[in-house]
């Protein structure tokens, strides 16, 4: 499957992806509506971790074996079989946050605003994922297994 | 028909098994027994339920038509009279009976009763079943006070739902503080302040001696007296001292029990062909390095997987699970896993301010247990780091840092975790 590829060495902090991931998401898909006027204001489902000079965007791995999806007390999360990403129905998300402790990535943010979780969808809707898009150095990039730079 | 599968059990275990052996295998028939009458739900949403916020329908852990598409056939609101061995058959009540080649036991657990005086009063309950919730709820409309015996973790998930139902409960739980059996001293107290705040009447260090009738009809239930002799009135009166292995289907049998009952890494029993998993069953518990009850729900859906592909002749072995649990009481967000009050020869890392408190347990530089409450977030960082056995001395100070995350983990462990495989670095 194709998954969003991180590489580290070449991400600046610059947090592109937060902020085109959470306008994607929005309902308006505006930058300023998204931020200024829609409330609660999303999450972003990317989150980039910085300590000194090392910074990791880090997004749902969409796991081969997925222990959040395991996890789910209410299968709200499942494993796409035809697309294998993980994805989740919030319809049945009730903010548990058994999967945050279940995903080894912290990559599951708990929205305590809305009562479920923010997680990574990959813009199933989109050829590439609006972070891969406008991520100006390449530090996500958008492949199947083992195609790189 | 001969189903080859048999799953006596239709929670998290026989639906993860039942989904693993249809991934190996398409063909072999599947029959799924439960004394309830529901297609699966999720258990602890019997809460939410009661509070008025989910119905069955909200509440269903797989599309209602999960069975046809899985061409599984589901007997439901059927009870299991016995089990014969020898001669492989599961015996229904009147007298049907079904020929197995697999059999999982994936019965779950039966609410604990202790003996106490005026227990068989109409008002007083256990709560553990979508019917234990359907029944309580029509005792709850002229809001009558609720006393919740035991502040574990079915206790817990109750009285938040009674709160929100708009009912005064008080909590009676015989140790000196709640959720002494997943929780630190610590983080207990955190909880016992959040349920506090939320108007919940707590009572530690003391157990209900009796349940009294009401004044003009004894048989319904009127109050409880305290060991200390103290009278409270209420109109119901909910046990939740905790579960145990339901396990009545392999008395006298030659399957193993011990607490649970036994199963190896496979999931398999002592007894050919037989397997088991979730709460009824003793599976590997990682943190002690053997069989335990771990009566959680992920463990129990990963258990029945691995027992699935083992049934369907997939080997393949269980990881091991341990207890691991997410509370949200009233908004406080708060996990906890493995081993939480540690025994000797551990060592503590604490820090904590304000409403935020983090511990991890280490045991030869590997963690063992932790507790993170207020920011969640990374706890699961932490948490898969010991499910995958890691030798955590290199950055063990940075786990209990507000700002934890995957860049305190050495780069190598670190990109082989988020999939990161080296020949998509940067030349």
């Amino acid at each position: 499957m194709k998954r969003v590829h991180i590489r580290e060495e070449v991400c600046v902090t610059c947090r592109r992806c937060e902020v085109y991931c959470t306008v994607e998401h929005s309902l308006s898909r505006d930058i300023i509506k998204a931020y200024k006027k829609e409330r609660p204001r999303l999450l972003a489902r990317v989150r980039v971790q910085e300590r000194g000079a090392l910074s990791v965007p880090v997004l749902c791995r969409h796991c081969d074996e997925p222990s959040c999806v395991f996890a789910c007390l209410t299968g709200a999360l499942r494993k796409d079989p035809e697309t294998g990403a993980v994805v989740l129905n919030r319809e049945k998300c009730v903010g548990c946050w058994t999967c945050v402790l279940f995903c080894p990535h912290g990559a599951i943010t708990p929205d305590p605003q809305r009562h479920i979780i923010a997680k990574c969808d990959l813009c199933s809707h989109l050829p590439v994922p609006a972070c891969v898009a406008n991520c100006p150095n390449e530090a996500l990039i958008f492949a199947e297994e083992g195609v790189g730079a | 028909m001969v189903p080859k599968y048999v799953i006596v059990g239709n929670s998290a275990g026989g639906i993860g098994a039942a989904e693993a052996i249809r991934e190996v295998d398409s063909e072999g028939s599947i029959c799924i027994i439960s004394d309830e009458p529901f297609p699966v739900y999720s258990r602890p949403l019997i809460s939410e339920f009661l509070a008025g916020e989910r119905t069955l329908d909200g509440m269903l852990y797989r599309p209602r038509d999960f069975y046809q598409q899985n061409a599984i056939e589901a007997l439901l609101g059927q009870k299991v009279a016995g089990i014969d061995f020898p001669g492989a058959r599961v015996v229904l009540e009147g007298s049907e009976s079904l020929p197995w080649e697999r059999l999982l036991l994936a019965t779950g657990g039966t609410p604990i009763v202790p003996n106490i005086a005026g227990r068989d009063k109409e008002g007083v309950f256990t709560f553990t079943t979508l019917e234990d919730a359907r029944r309580m709820e029509r005792f709850l409309e002229g809001k009558p006070r609720v006393v919740v015996i035991g502040g574990g973790l079915i206790g817990m998930s109750l009285a938040s739902a009674l709160v929100k139902r708009g009912v005064g409960v008080v909590m009676v739980e015989l140790l000196d503080r709640v959720l002494g059996a997943v929780l630190d001293e610590p983080a207990s107290r955190l909880v016992e302040g959040v349920l506090r705040e939320a108007g919940i009447e707590l009572i530690t260090g003391q157990a209900v001696r009796e349940i009294t009738g009401k004044s003009f009809e004894e048989g319904r239930v009127g109050g409880v007296v305290l060991q200390d002799g103290r009278q409270l009135s209420c109109g119901l009166v909910v046990i939740a001292i905790g579960g145990a292995p339901r396990t009545e289907l392999v008395k006298n049998s030659p399957v193993k029990v011990n607490r649970g009952i036994v199963v190896d890494r496979h999931m398999a029993t002592s007894y050919p062909h037989v397997y088991a998993c979730g709460d009824v069953a003793e599976g590997y518990d990682f943190v002690y390095g053997t069989g335990r009850l771990t009566p959680i729900w992920p463990n129990a859906y990963l258990g029945g997987r691995i027992a699935g592909y083992n049934m369907a002749g997939k080997q393949t072995l269980y990881p091991g699970g341990t207890a691991a649990n997410s509370f949200k009481y009233f908004g406080y967000p708060l996990v906890s896993a493995g081993m939480v009050n540690p025994q000797d020869g551990c060592e503590v890392l604490v820090s904590r301010q304000d409403r935020s408190y983090r511990k991890v347990v280490l045991k030869d530089d590997h963690i063992v247990g932790l507790v993170f409450a207020g920011d969640i977030q990374q706890a699961g960082v932490a948490f898969g780091l010991m499910r995958e056995g890691v030798n955590v001395r290199p950055f063990k100070d940075a786990l209990v840092r507000d700002d934890f995350g995957l860049t305190f983990i050495p780069q190598g462990l670190r990109r082989a975790g988020l999939g990161v495989s080296p020949r998509e670095m940067v030349p």
